[in-house]
């Protein structure tokens, strides 16, 4: 590192080395500090959330017991969740049934005019999504979807699949055409090529695919707030419900927000590992 | 019984107007070993594809046996085909790598371990049957490839250039394997390779391929002695042949030396004739003495034969030829010396085609005027 005679580009110097590091460390606490924040308030009393910032104070689920608690007429944390993940699972579950043979139709054997056919899946996510809600609500309307399940799983698999094909596509590129090929030459039929091949091949990039979707579609606020207010509503918005216009309500806010943020959190960490290596191998191409 | 037949074969791809592969005729006989090659974008590679059913035809039949399997699919063609990168399985170990046709087809469970089992011991790879792909070295990988075409015991055996990625070593002594492995189970096989030693080394027969259009398909030796054309006569043998543009005037020289041949093709090439190619092997070409005066270039002495590259010049240009001498060589690089041709010459007309092969001999101009 410090050999005097050798050239010195940039990163090579020690001090610039732990100037970048000390960089990137600040950096990532300014980025994570208001999700620390978070946490901690919703382990705090409204009082202590509401007063000076203190590191000592007595933490208590009780924020955590408030929120969960069902009452009465209100959207309770347990319908929200059911709805959400409901939503989210049958959503994403058909995006993955819909974009792998449209991902193979343009990947693998790519149809005539496969170019046009990649951009019109693109070209879908160019209207901004404010602009399309009143036709939506008033198509929603019509076929009598608004405050239903229904509604939200198919907006949620229209906004996803683009993605969705996209990056399949892109993984089944990686998939070395030689090996589809021999598979074929060993008799086996599309339904062997895909389950004993392809599939097992592209697993981290299905799994990449599957938990973006999830994300989104856990997230997603404005649809949701738009079209389900009373009925099927979802967890982003049962946050939303924990704002009160009487009293204090930051610590319940924040435990409200930790309960919506778990399952993306854990359902990351646990594809972590897979997902990493799908979107590496996405990137390299 | 299991002939290939290329009848009239043709494949243009997409988006081009020339043919990769074009009107194919080609006769392959039960059990025999043919080997596919050419420079790269020769189409040889296509045309094993196309008789894997990889590549669609765009005009022409292909027969496998007596059946006509122009329309049919890979997978009900009966083949089995050893890839240039192998395309293991990377999931599957080298065992359920080997079974895995032999379980699309249905094979009971049993059978088809001792098949694979019995496989195994053939290529040595009995340790690894439990290995994946990626823990083998290229040699074992190779054998697995090749073990994953012999189970399936076709009725013919494609390879796409299945030595290439080994090392230079490896591959003469696979080479030698292979061809033991394909002569003792007689199974017909087409085998595609850039490489013009592995051709003649392994081929039953050749058929050697440029720009799509076959050019000869022969045994190796009729190849050598006997080209059709220029192409295949500077294409195969190693080093190449030396071909002399020795244009269109009479007597041919070459350098300031006129040759003279026998009777039938002095008759030949006579006036009329147009422009010849002469074609000679370096080993028809001695060095010492003779009246074409030459400048050595460089000598390479690989112990048991000496090549020595000579330049000379032949009508304004600079010409470079290969001599092939026995050890002792005593030249030295930039020294000047005489050639003479010893051995059998070939003449080429213009259209490149060969229209005589004759012994030739070299006379200084001044003896001829």
């Amino acid at each position: 590192m410090s050999n005097a005679d050798a050239p010195i580009t940039v990163g090579e110097r020690r001090w610039v080395n732990h100037a970048l590091g000390a960089a990137a460390w600040i950096t990532g606490l300014v980025f994570f500090f208001p999700v620390l924040w978070m946490v901690l308030n919703s382990f705090k009393s409204e009082q202590d959330a509401n007063t000076s910032p203190k590191i000592n104070f007595t933490p208590t689920l009780d924020r955590y017991r408030e929120v969960t608690r069902s009452a009465g007429g209100l959207l309770s944390f347990g319908e929200a969740f059911t709805n959400s993940a409901v939503i989210v699972i049958v959503s994403t579950l058909i995006v993955l049934a819909l974009a792998i043979p449209a991902a193979y139709a343009l990947a693998i054997r790519p149809v005539h005019k496969w170019r046009d056919v990649l951009f019109f899946f693109i070209s879908t996510k160019f209207l901004p999504v404010v602009a399309s809600i009143l036709p939506i609500w008033i198509l929603a309307k019509n076929f009598h979807l608004l405050n239903s399940r229904q509604a939200l799983i198919i907006l949620y698999t229209g906004i996803n699949l683009p993605l969705a094909v996209w990056m399949l596509r892109s993984f089944f590129q990686e998939i070395p055409r030689e090996l589809i090929e021999a598979a074929e030459i060993d008799g086996a039929s599309l339904k062997g090529q895909l389950t004993s091949i392809i599939l097992p091949m592209a697993a981290p990039g299905i799994a990449a695919t599957a938990l973006l979707c999830v994300i989104f579609a856990w997230n997603e606020f404005f649809y949701a707030v738009q079209l389900n207010p009373v009925k099927g509503s979802t967890v982003p918005i049962w946050v939303t419900t924990n704002i009160s216009t009487r009293g204090d309500f930051l610590a319940k806010l924040s435990a409200a927000s930790v309960l919506a943020c778990i399952p993306v959190v854990l359902a990351g960490w646990i594809a972590q590992k897979r997902m990493i290596r799908g979107l590496a191998m996405g990137a390299i191409k | 019984m299991t002939e290939v037949r290329y009848d009239q074969a043709t494949r243009t791809y997409e988006g081009t107007d020339i043919a990769a592969v074009n009107s194919l005729n080609l006769d392959i006989a039960d059990g025999e070993l043919l080997v596919l090659v050419g420079p790269s974008g020769s189409g040889k590679s296509t045309a094993l594809r196309m008789l894997a059913g990889l590549e669609p035809l765009n005009a022409g039949t292909i027969y496998i046996g007596d059946r006509d399997v122009s329309n049919v699919r890979p997978r009900d063609r009966d083949i089995a085909m050893v890839f240039q990168n192998y395309a293991l399985y990377p999931q599957l170990s080298v065992a359920e790598n080997m079974g895995f046709a032999l379980k699309q087809q249905g094979v009971p469970k049993e059978e088809r371990i001792s098949r694979v089992r019995e496989t195994a011991r053939i290529l040595d790879l009995t340790p690894y049957l439990d290995r994946k792909p990626k823990h083998l070295s290229g040699g074992q990988r190779q054998r697995v490839a090749m073990g994953r075409a012999i189970v399936r015991q076709p009725a013919v055996y494609l390879m796409d250039e299945p030595l290439s990625n080994l090392d230079a070593k490896l591959r003469v002594q696979t080479r030698t394997e292979v061809v033991e492995l394909q002569h003792r189970l007689g199974v017909t096989t087409v085998y595609v390779t850039h490489d013009q030693v592995e051709a003649l080394t392994m081929g039953d027969r050749v058929a050697v391929l440029k720009d799509g259009i076959l050019q000869q398909v022969d045994t190796p030796g009729t190849l050598y002695h006997a080209p059709d054309n220029v192409f295949v006569a500077g294409f195969i043998g190693s080093p190449a042949m030396n071909l002399v543009d020795a244009g269109d005037a009479r007597p041919l020289k070459i350098g300031e030396a006129s040759l003279g041949f026998d009777g039938p093709a002095e008759a030949a090439v006579g006036n009329g004739a147009g422009r010849v190619t002469v074609g000679f092997r370096p080993e028809a070409l001695t060095v010492g003495d003779g009246p074409l005066r030459a400048k050595i270039r460089t000598v390479e002495d690989l112990g048991s034969e000496v090549f020595v590259h000579l330049a000379l010049d032949h009508q304004g240009q600079n010409l470079a030829l290969v001599a092939k001498m026995f050890p002792p060589f005593n030249g030295e690089p930039g020294d000047t010396i005489g050639l003479q041709i010893t051995g059998t010459t070939h003449l080429f007309g213009e259209d490149g085609s060969r229209i005589a092969t004759t012994s030739a001999t070299l006379h200084s101009s001044a003896t001829l005027h």
